[in-house]
């Protein structure tokens, strides 16, 4: 009892859903003087039934989450898009308050929700470290400490004196990791768009955190990357709709995780309720040379299969597919367009949609997918497919990590002896 | 509850739903300190970087508005100057109306206009609207600067202004600009989260309040009827005093600045206490 350093003690957070204000003091007026008449409300929508007395109704984000973080503890935190894993983020880092509950900590807790934030373009890479350093809460004298260590690690020692706003973004985002990787709180609370930039540069960010954890400091991992959860993280809390699913070895939650994914039960994007005629529900690998269903072998054929429903007749439809390493560098993409020439109807009903590649160049890793179904004026879903496509290989590279590459190539060597010419 | 009592010393943070309307968090903004220099430091050279009309702009501003106002007021409308030289007396309306107008315009877009920072990142939101307040000291002592300039080339040239000890009290007269500005614009920044379009009203009301300040007339040229309304706003006692410690000469007395004190004392108060109900979950509703 006596470690425990974050205390989550039943925590909700609601949000109103829709607009309650007008959102202008004018409106609200408006509103009250048309309703003080008898009239309808002049803001209703077009076809939505007034209730004249409407309060929004509201979705919990969070729903009583209840946890205890012990001092030491490396805690990852997954779960899909709209779990509520942002939510919970925003209370640890203060940035909004939960609706009922507590959350008590002990020490200097620093959240990590965004790298870079409050750096000004016109100011010096010097500058910017310090204002950023003093904005993250460290004081004048522990950046000055730490300067060296900075500039150090960000690798733009040369460039320290230019205005940010004339460098790369790669080093923009180096040396805003830089300033944010020497914080040194008791409790770090990170969000996973952190681990930016090249490869290099992101294991070096991930190295950087795993020395924090093994510094004997409490972190707390907000992550979709199973492979960086899996390093750093003793324990893991799964979250789903706003409520905890599991909690427990990194393992099992990591295998209840891919379990739970298998159908995207709700249409949820981000925050945002998706309530859409067309959308996805589901995907696996349609090669069946393999039991798993997310995981296909280097090189061979591959079948993406996609479960898409329809709920009313759509014109005009078109989908857009990509592949995306891990670090969101794009690989591949593709419209249906580049193909049928011309645009999909669609009568309500369930489909199968899928693409097939008759092999996959790609190293062993794992890949995140990215499937759309528009029309011509709209968009209807965005999917950033979950669980990732994982790659094995069947031969065991034996090149050094620096020299794996992303694409693996099929390729024949040839030597023969030439005479003298 | 029995937990949170024996334990109560030993959580350093405790988050939760609202806060007691007492607890402002003062140590949290002294712990920052730092930061409010850096961000007075950030507003000013992304002010005056790259900008060759930058600092030029600060020097331009007081000079064409005070002869326009000459101009307009004085020559044409020919209102009474209490027998100072108009040019004079306008810069001196002009120099200390920017100032307050400035803090209030700036600090009443507190959350909205960083919204972006306050979305990721924690420290006291009030950090914000005070490094503002600090930043536009600067373009103030431009300004006043001017204004010396000509203050003594008109007395070299034998006008008959009289700068006397009074002018030692000019911090005070700043203190009370800026928390009367600063207190009005975090109660605006504050109901403008709910109600964007306050914010339009804000530049439209300085305006106004600006012609029911002794601005361009002096107090005394107000009819006897009307003056205690003018003597209401809490901005008159410090153009007046600005006045008579430079030019000397005013129909106010110097006591009526403890009015415009106690006026500061309740605004700012009453803004930190809003601006701290409204910080803590303001980011839902933005």
């Amino acid at each position: 009892m006596s470690n425990t350093v974050i205390s989550v003690e039943n925590i909700s957070k609601s949000y109103r859903l829709g607009v309650i204000g007008t959102g202008t003091f004018f409106g609200d007026l408006n509103r009250w003087w048309a309703r003080k008449l008898g009239k309808p409300d002049p803001y209703a929508k077009i076809g939505e039934v007034d209730h004249g007395n409407r309060y929004g109704e509201s979705i919990l984000a969070l729903n009583n989450v209840d946890f205890k973080v012990k001092q030491g503890e490396a805690l990852g935190i997954i779960g899909r898009n709209g779990a509520g894993k942002s939510t919970l983020l925003k209370i640890f880092s203060q940035v909004t308050a939960p609706t009922s509950g507590l959350v008590r900590v002990k020490g200097r807790i620093s959240s990590l929700l965004e790298v870079g934030t409050g750096f000004h373009p016109e100011l010096t890479g010097r500058e910017n470290i310090y204002l950023n350093g003093a904005i993250l809460g460290m004081s004048r004298a522990e950046v000055k400490r730490k300067f060296d260590e900075i500039v150090d690690f960000s690798g733009v020692e040369k460039f320290i004196d230019t205005p940010v706003k004339r460098y790369s973004s790669g080093m923009y985002v180096r040396l805003a990791f830089s300033v944010a990787a020497h914080l040194e709180p008791d409790i770090l609370v990170v969000d996973e768009v952190l681990a930016v930039g090249d490869i290099e540069f992101q294991n070096k960010c991930l190295g950087k955190m795993g020395e924090v954890a093994e510094g004997g400091r409490t972190v707390i991992f907000v992550s979709h990357n199973m492979g960086a959860i899996s390093r750093f993280c003793s324990r893991v809390i799964l979250l789903q709709s706003g409520e905890v699913f599991k909690d427990g070895s990194t393992q099992d939650v990591i295998d209840a995780y891919h379990e739970n994914l298998q159908h995207r039960s709700q249409m949820v994007d981000g925050n945002r309720l998706v309530d859409s005629p067309m959308g996805f529900v589901r995907w696996s690998v349609g090669n069946k040379s393999n039991n798993s269903l997310y995981r296909t072998y280097s090189l061979n054929p591959l079948e993406l299969s996609f479960r898409l429903t329809v709920t009313e007749p759509i014109n005009q439809a078109h989908f857009g597919i990509a592949i995306y390493l891990t670090d969101g560098q794009l690989i591949w993409a593709m419209k249906s367009t580049d193909i049928y020439k011309e645009y999909l109807d669609f009568q309500p009903g369930n489909y199968e949609m899928s693409f097939n590649l008759p092999s996959l160049p790609l190293r062993e890793g794992n890949y995140w997918l990215k499937i759309s179904a528009n029309s011509r004026l709209k968009q209807f879903d965005v999917w950033d497919v979950e669980p990732a496509l994982e790659i094995i290989s069947k031969t065991e590279s034996i090149l050094p990590g620096k020299w794996q590459g992303v694409v693996n190539m099929p390729c024949e060597i040839k030597i023969a002896p030439v005479g003298e010419e | 509850m029995e937990l949170k009592s024996t334990n109560q010393e030993e959580w350093s943070l405790i988050i939760r739903p609202q806060r007691a309307w007492w607890d402002l968090r003062l140590g949290d903004l002294w712990r920052y300190r730092d930061l409010v220099w850096l961000f007075v430091w950030r507003d000013f050279v992304s002010t005056y970087k790259q900008t060759v009309l930058g600092p030029l702009w600060h020097i331009v501003q007081p000079i064409a508005t005070t002869v326009v106002f000459t101009v307009i007021f004085g020559n044409i409308a020919r209102l009474s100057t209490d027998g100072l030289p108009p040019f004079l007396f306008y810069m001196t309306g002009n120099t200390v109306w920017s100032y307050f107008s400035a803090c209030l315009m700036s600090t009443s877009d507190t959350f909205r206009g960083n919204a972006g920072i306050f979305g990721k990142v924690y420290f006291p939101r009030l950090i914000t609207p005070i490094s503002i307040v600090i930043s536009n000291l600067l373009s103030f002592g431009i300004q006043f600067l001017i204004f010396a300039g000509f203050l003594i080339y008109f007395k070299l040239s034998g006008s008959l202004v009289y700068p006397n000890s009074w002018m030692l009290f000019l911090p005070a007269l700043l203190v009370i600009m800026a928390g009367m500005g600063l207190g009005l614009g975090i109660i605006i920044s504050s109901l403008t989260t709910k109600y964007r379009d306050l914010q339009k009203l804000v530049g439209f009301g300085v305006q106004l309040l600006m012609y029911g300040t002794p601005v361009i007339y002096p107090l005394s040229s107000v009819d006897e009827q009307w003056r205690w309304l003018i003597l209401a706003n809490p901005m008159t006692p410090v153009v007046e005093f600005f006045r008579m410690a430079f030019l000397g000469t005013s129909s106010l007395s110097p006591l009526y600045l403890f009015y415009s004190l106690g006026f500061v004392f309740v605004v700012a108060l009453f803004g930190i206490l809003i601006f701290n109900r409204v910080e803590i979950t303001f980011m839902d509703t933005v």
